[in-house]
C-alpha cells in the first residue's frame, strides 16, 4: 500500500460511499463463491488490510448471521526485499483460535500491486497450517504485477502508471474513508 | 543496531522496539512450525569462552528459529595458549563468513575489542563480558517485568525495582540498572558496602545497605547470585552472615507487596542469596525469564541481521 | 680548525650563539656566525638543551628482544633527544648481578648512540625477599647507582629499610615503584566511577600514596635519599611536597603520558592505554603539572615500555601494561608544560636533563652549555609539529598512545660526546667508539 504524498496532483477515485459499497459487495461475493461462510477465516494484512478484514467480517455476519473468525497476519518476516533496508518493526500477527487447517482462508489487503506482499502472505499462512484453499480480497487492484498472483475479490480496478501512488485512507487509521491517486508525471 | 555491547547504547525508543519485537516473536513457540525464514543464509557464531549451557542454547534456539545457520565455538578460558587467543579465533570466524558473533568472555571489554579492533566485519552481540555487562539478560528481565506488571505494553515508568546482591561483580546488575532506568523504572540497589562498585552513587539508581527497608516498596525484586568464595577476599565474613543480612527467605518475601514478583538471572545459590522455598515459590518468575530469553534474543538477532546490515559490505 | 661548530643555536632559548666543540668537550661559546670548523651544522636559531637523560626506560634486552633491543631502544632515545638512558632491571634474566648489568652496559657502548646506564634490581629476581648484590653492581663496569625493582614494589617495609640504608655506602639511590600489592590484586585501571562502569578491577590511588608515605618516613629515619618512580596521583604529589618541606631527601619523576592523558581513554577498552600506574583523572593530571612546575616533582622520566604486537592486540584483561615514550617525550612536555607557560626552556632543561643526570649520578650529562662542559646536546625546533605514526617510530614496538596525534617540537640534531648522533632528525652512526663512561 502506498501512503506517501508526492508533489503534483491528487485526485479522489473512491469516496466514503464507494468504499462502503465495495466492502459490502466483496462480502456478498465471498458468500456466493464459497456457498456460505462455513470454514471461512479472514486474515487482514496490517496495517490497512486489518480494518478492512474486520469490516468484511461484520458484513458477513449481517448477511449470513454466523460469526466469521478474523485475525491479522503480519508478513514482514517473509518479505523478499528485507535485505534492502534496515530491519523493520513488526506488526501484529493474531491467528484466530480455530487455526487455518482445512479452512478457506481469505487474505485481505488494501492495495494489490506487484503481488510480492501476497506471495509473502502465502508463505506465512503455510507456516501456520494447511488451509483447504486460500483466496484474496483487495479493495484496489492497481495493476503492474511482478508475480503470477491474481485476486479473487476486487473492490475497484484502478489502472495506474508506475510514477503514481495509491493512497487508501480508512477511518480506523486515518479518520476518514477514501482512495486517492497521488502524483504522476511532473 | 550494528552491535549490542551495552544496554547504555539503547535509548528508550530502541529498547521498546526490542521488547515489542520480542512480544510478537514470542508467539512462535505456540505454532506447529516454529520457524521464520528471515535470517536464512545468515551465519551466527556462538563464541563462548565461559561455560554457559543455558545462555548458549537460548541464542542457538533463537538463531535457528529465524532460519540462520549456527556455529557453536566453545573455547577455553582466558588462561589459554597463544594459539587460541581471541584475535586468532576472530580471524578464523571472519574467514568462515560469520554475519554475527555472540560472545561471552571473562574479560570485560572483550566484545568491545571484537567489534572495533578490525578483526571481523560482522555484528557483535555481548552475551556477558567479565563483570561489565550482559545486555540480553537485562532485556529479557525488562520484558518479563513488562509482561507481568505492565500488561506487556509500553515502558516501565514508575515501576519500583530492587536489585540485591554482589553488584560489584555483576554484569547483570550493570546492564539492568542502565536499561531499567532508561525505561523509566525507579531502581534501588542493595548490598553490603564491600559489594558496591566505586562511584555507584553516580549510577541512575538509589543505593541502600538495608534490604528490609525497601521490601515493602518493591514491585519487583531481583536477586543476584553471590558466590560464597567472595568471603575469602573478605567481602563479607561468612555465608551465614550474608544470607542473614541480605538473603531473601520466606519471612522477607512476606514483606513484599501482594503482587510483587521475584526474579533471578540464574544459576541460583539456594541458601545463600535466596532460600530454597522462595526459589520454588509460584511468585518467582525465573522460568518465565528463561522462556522470554529466546524471544528477546530472536528480536535482537532480527533487528541486527534481518535487514540491510549497517556498515556491512 | 676545531672539530664541530653548531652555528646560531639558542642555549635554553637565549640569544643565538656559535658553540665550538673539540673532541668531546665544548671549547668555547662565541657570538653567532663567527666560528668555523671542519664540520659545521648551521641551525636557524634552534633551541639548544643539554642532552636529555631518561632515568626510567625499559630496553627489554636480555629476554624480550622481540619487543625492543638495546640497539633499537637507543635509536628511539637518540631521536627523542636523549644522550643517556637508565635501563630498568626487569629483564630476563633480571639485572640483579654484576654479570647482567655489565652485559647491558656493553650493548649500549656497542650501539654508541646513548650512554646506557643499567639500573640494578633491589631484590634477587625482583621477588622482594632477598637483597641483590647491590655493591657488586655498583663496583662493576656498569657503575650502577640507581636500584629499582620497577615493575614490582619493594613492599616489605623491613627490606625497604635495609635497602635504603645499604646503598648509602656507594652513593646509590633506591627508586621505588610504589604499588601496595594487596590493594591492587588483578587491577586493570584507575579505581574510580569509570572503573565501576566499565567492569574493570580498580587500582586505587591510596595503593601508591600509602607506599610513598611509608618510604619518605623510612628515608628520613635512616638518612637516605629516595627516588619515587612514575608519580601518578594528586595525593602522591601532596605527600612528596610535605616530605620535601621537612627536608627529606626525596626525588620524584612523572611520565609524559601522566602529564597529558586521562582514564577517559580506557572507555575504548583499547589496550594501548593500559599502563602501570594507570591513567588517572583530570585532577591528577593538573596536580602533576603543577608539581613538575614548582619542583615538587623533579624530573620527567618516560617509563618507555615496548610490547610486542600480540601483547597489545587483544582484550584488555590479557594485555600487557606499558606505553612507548622515548621519541615523544620532549614533544609532550612542550605541549603540556612549555606551551602552557608552566616551564620555560631552562625549566625543561632542568627537568629532562640536569636533574635526572644529578639523581642518577650521570656526571657527563646535564652540564651547562659553556666552555669545558662535555658536549652532550640536543637541538630542538619548537615551531615544527609532527604527526605520530606508530609504524614510523624507531622502536621495535608500536604501542604509542599518541598514534595519529599532532605534537609540537621536533628534535633536529643531537650531539653526544662531541659527535653528532642525530642530524636532520635522522640517526647517524659514524662507527667511532663512544666516549668514556660517566
Amino acid at each position: 500500500m502506498d501512503a506517501g504524498h508526492t508533489a503534483g496532483s491528487s485526485r479522489i477515485v473512491l469516496d466514503a460511499t464507494d468504499v462502503s459499497r465495495a466492502v459490502t459487495r466483496i462480502a456478498h461475493e465471498i458468500v456466493e463463491r464459497n456457498k456460505g461462510i462455513a470454514d471461512v477465516v479472514l486474515l487482514g494484512i496490517p496495517s490497512r488490510g486489518l480494518p478492512l478484514a474486520q469490516r468484511i467480517a461484520a458484513q458477513l455476519e449481517k448477511i449470513d448471521g454466523g460469526t466469521v473468525p478474523c485475525g491479522s497476519l503480519d508478513i514482514t518476516m517473509y518479505r523478499d526485499d528485507l535485505r534492502m533496508r534496515p530491519a523493520r518493526a513488526l506488526e501484529s500477527t493474531a491467528i484466530p483460535s480455530r487455526g487455518v487447517d482445512g479452512a478457506t482462508v481469505v487474505l485481505v489487503d488494501d492495495v494489490l500491486y506487484s503481488g510480492r506482499t501476497i506471495r509473502a502472505a502465502l508463505d506465512a499462512v503455510s507456516d501456520f497450517g494447511r488451509p483447504r484453499s486460500i483466496q484474496l480480497a483487495v479493495l484496489v487492484d492497481r495493476g503492474h504485477r511482478e508475480l503470477p498472483i491474481r485476486p479473487d475479490y476486487v473492490g475497484k480496478n484502478l489502472p495506474t502508471s508506475l510514477d503514481e501512488k495509491v493512497a487508501v485512507r480508512l477511518t480506523e487509521i486515518d479518520g476518514h474513508d477514501d482512495v486517492a491517486i497521488l502524483g504522476g508525471a511532473e | 543496531m550494528r552491535h549490542l555491547l551495552s544496554t547504555g547504547d539503547l535509548d528508550a525508543k530502541e529498547a521498546i522496539l526490542v521488547l515489542d519485537t520480542a512480544a510478537e516473536l514470542a508467539a512462535l513457540t505456540d505454532r506447529s512450525v516454529k520457524k521464520l525464514p528471515t535470517l536464512r543464509g545468515r551465519t551466527v557464531v556462538n563464541l563462548f569462552f565461559e561455560d554457559s549451557t543455558r545462555t548458549r542454547i537460548s541464542f542457538e534456539i533463537a538463531a535457528k528459529r529465524l532460519s540462520a545457520d549456527v556455529i557453536n565455538f566453545a573455547a577455553k578460558g582466558s588462561s589459554v595458549s597463544k594459539g587460541e587467543s581471541l584475535k586468532d579465533t576472530a580471524l578464523t570466524l571472519e574467514a568462515m563468513g560469520a554475519d554475527a558473533v555472540v560472545i561471552r568472555h571473562p574479560a570485560s571489554g572483550a566484545p568491545h575489542r571484537l567489534a572495533h579492533a578490525g578483526w571481523i566485519q560482522g555484528s557483535v552481540v555481548n552475551a556477558g563480558d567479565g563483570t561489565h555487562e550482559h545486555p540480553t539478560q537485562a532485556l529479557l528481565d525488562a520484558f518479563t517485568l513488562r509482561h507481568r506488571l505492565r500488561q506487556g505494553v509500553g515502558d516501565l515508568d514508575g515501576l519500583r525495582v530492587t536489585i540485591v546482591g554482589d553488584v560489584l561483580h555483576s554484569r547483570v546488575a550493570r546492564s539492568n540498572v542502565l536499561l531499567l532506568s532508561t525505561l523509566g523504572a525507579d531502581v534501588t540497589v542493595v548490598a553490603p558496602p564491600t559489594l558496591l562498585p566505586t562511584g555507584v552513587e553516580t549510577w541512575p539508581c538509589a543505593v541502600t545497605y538495608d534490604i528490609d527497608e525497601v521490601l515493602p516498596t518493591s514491585d519487583a525484586i531481583m536477586m543476584l547470585r553471590v558466590q560464597a568464595e567472595r568471603m575469602q577476599a573478605a567481602y563479607f565474613p561468612s555465608a551465614r552472615e550474608y544470607s542473614r543480612r541480605y538473603g531473601l527467605d520466606s519471612e522477607r518475601m512476606s514483606k513484599l507487596p501482594q503482587d510483587a514478583i521475584v526474579m533471578h538471572p540464574g544459576p541460583m545459590n539456594r541458601g545463600m542469596e535466596i532460600s530454597a522455598d522462595v526459589a520454588d515459590h509460584g511468585r518467582s518468575v525465573m522460568v518465565d525469564q528463561v522462556a522470554n530469553g529466546v524471544s528477546v534474543r530472536m528480536a535482537v538477532l532480527y533487528l541486527m541481521l534481518g535487514g540491510s546490515m549497517e556498515g556491512a559490505a | 680548525m676545531s672539530d664541530l661548530v653548531l652555528r646560531g643555536v639558542r642555549p635554553l632559548g637565549a640569544e643565538p650563539v656559535d658553540v665550538i666543540i673539540v673532541g668531546d668537550r665544548i671549547l668555547d661559546v662565541v657570538a653567532a656566525g663567527t666560528a668555523s670548523a671542519t664540520r659545521v651544522i648551521d641551525t636557524d636559531g634552534l633551541i639548544a638543551l643539554p642532552g636529555l637523560v631518561d632515568l626510567h626506560t625499559h630496553l627489554r634486552e636480555p629476554g624480550r628482544e622481540d619487543a625492543e633491543t638495546v640497539a633499537t631502544g637507543s635509536h628511539a632515545a637518540a631521536l627523542g633527544g636523549y644522550t643517556a638512558v637508565f635501563a630498568m632491571a626487569n629483564t630476563d634474566p633480571v639485572a640483579d648481578t654484576a654479570g647482567v648489568v655489565e652485559q647491558v652496559w656493553r650493548l649500549g657502548r656497542e650501539t654508541a648512540l646513548v650512554d646506557v646506564h643499567p639500573v640494578g634490581a633491589v631484590t634477587v629476581g625482583l621477588a622482594g625477599v632477598q637483597l641483590a648484590e647491590l655493591g657488586a653492581m655498583a663496583s662493576s663496569a656498569a657503575q650502577v647507582r640507581v636500584f629499582s625493582d620497577d615493575g614490582k614494589c619493594v613492599w616489605d617495609a623491613s627490606l625497604m629499610r635495609r635497602a635504603l640504608e645499604y646503598v648509602k655506602a656507594f652513593d646509590g639511590v633506591i627508586a621505588q615503584h610504589a604499588q601496595e600489592p594487596r590493594l591492587t590484586e588483578g587491577a586493570q585501571m584507575n579505581e574510580s566511577a569509570l572503573s565501576g562502569v566499565l567492569g574493570l578491577t580498580g587500582w586505587p590511588a591510596v595503593a601508591e600514596e600509602s607506599i610513598i608515605a611509608r618510604d619518605v618516613l623510612l628515608a628520613h629515619h635512616v638518612g637516605s635519599r629516595l627516588h619515587v618512580c612514575h608519580v601518578s596521583t594528586a595525593g602522591s604529589v601532596d605527600i612528596i611536597r610535605w616530605a620535601k618541606a621537612r627536608g627529606i631527601d626525596v626525588t620524584a619523576e612523572v611520565t609524559p603520558h601522566h602529564l597529558l592523558l586521562t582514564e577517559e581513554l580506557v572507555r575504548s577498552y583499547d589496550p594501548v592505554f593500559k599502563v602501570n600506574p594507570p591513567l588517572r583523572r583530570a585532577e591528577d593530571v593538573e596536580a602533576l603539572r603543577e608539581g613538575l612546575a614548582d619542583g615538587t616533582i623533579d624530573i620527567v622520566a618516560t617509563d618507555h615500555a615496548p610490547h610486542a604486537h600480540e601483547d597489545k592486540d587483544c582484550e584488555w584483561g590479557a594485555a600487557s601494561f606499558g606505553m612507548l615514550g622515548l621519541q615523544t617525550a620532549l614533544s609532550v612536555v612542550i605541549e603540556t608544560m612549555l606551551t602552557t607557560g608552566r616551564l620555560d626552556w631552562a625549566g625543561v632543561a632542568d627537568r629532562m636533563s640536569i636533574a635526572p643526570a644529578r639523581i642518577g649520578r650521570a656526571t657527563r650529562h646535564g652540564q651547562s652549555i659553556s666552555p669545558g662542559s662535555v658536549a652532550n646536546l640536543v637541538l630542538v625546533d619548537p615551531t615544527q609539529t609532527w604527526i605520530v605514526q606508530e609504524t614510523q617510530l624507531a622502536s621495535k614496538s608500536r604501542n604509542t598512545p599518541y598514534a595519529g596525534m599532532k605534537l609540537p617540537g621536533r628534535v633536529v640534531h643531537v650531539v653526544k660526546d662531541g659527535r653528532p648522533t642525530v642530524v636532520e632528525a635522522r640517526v647517524v652512526l659514524d662507527g667511532a667508539v663512544a666516549g668514556s663512561r660517566s
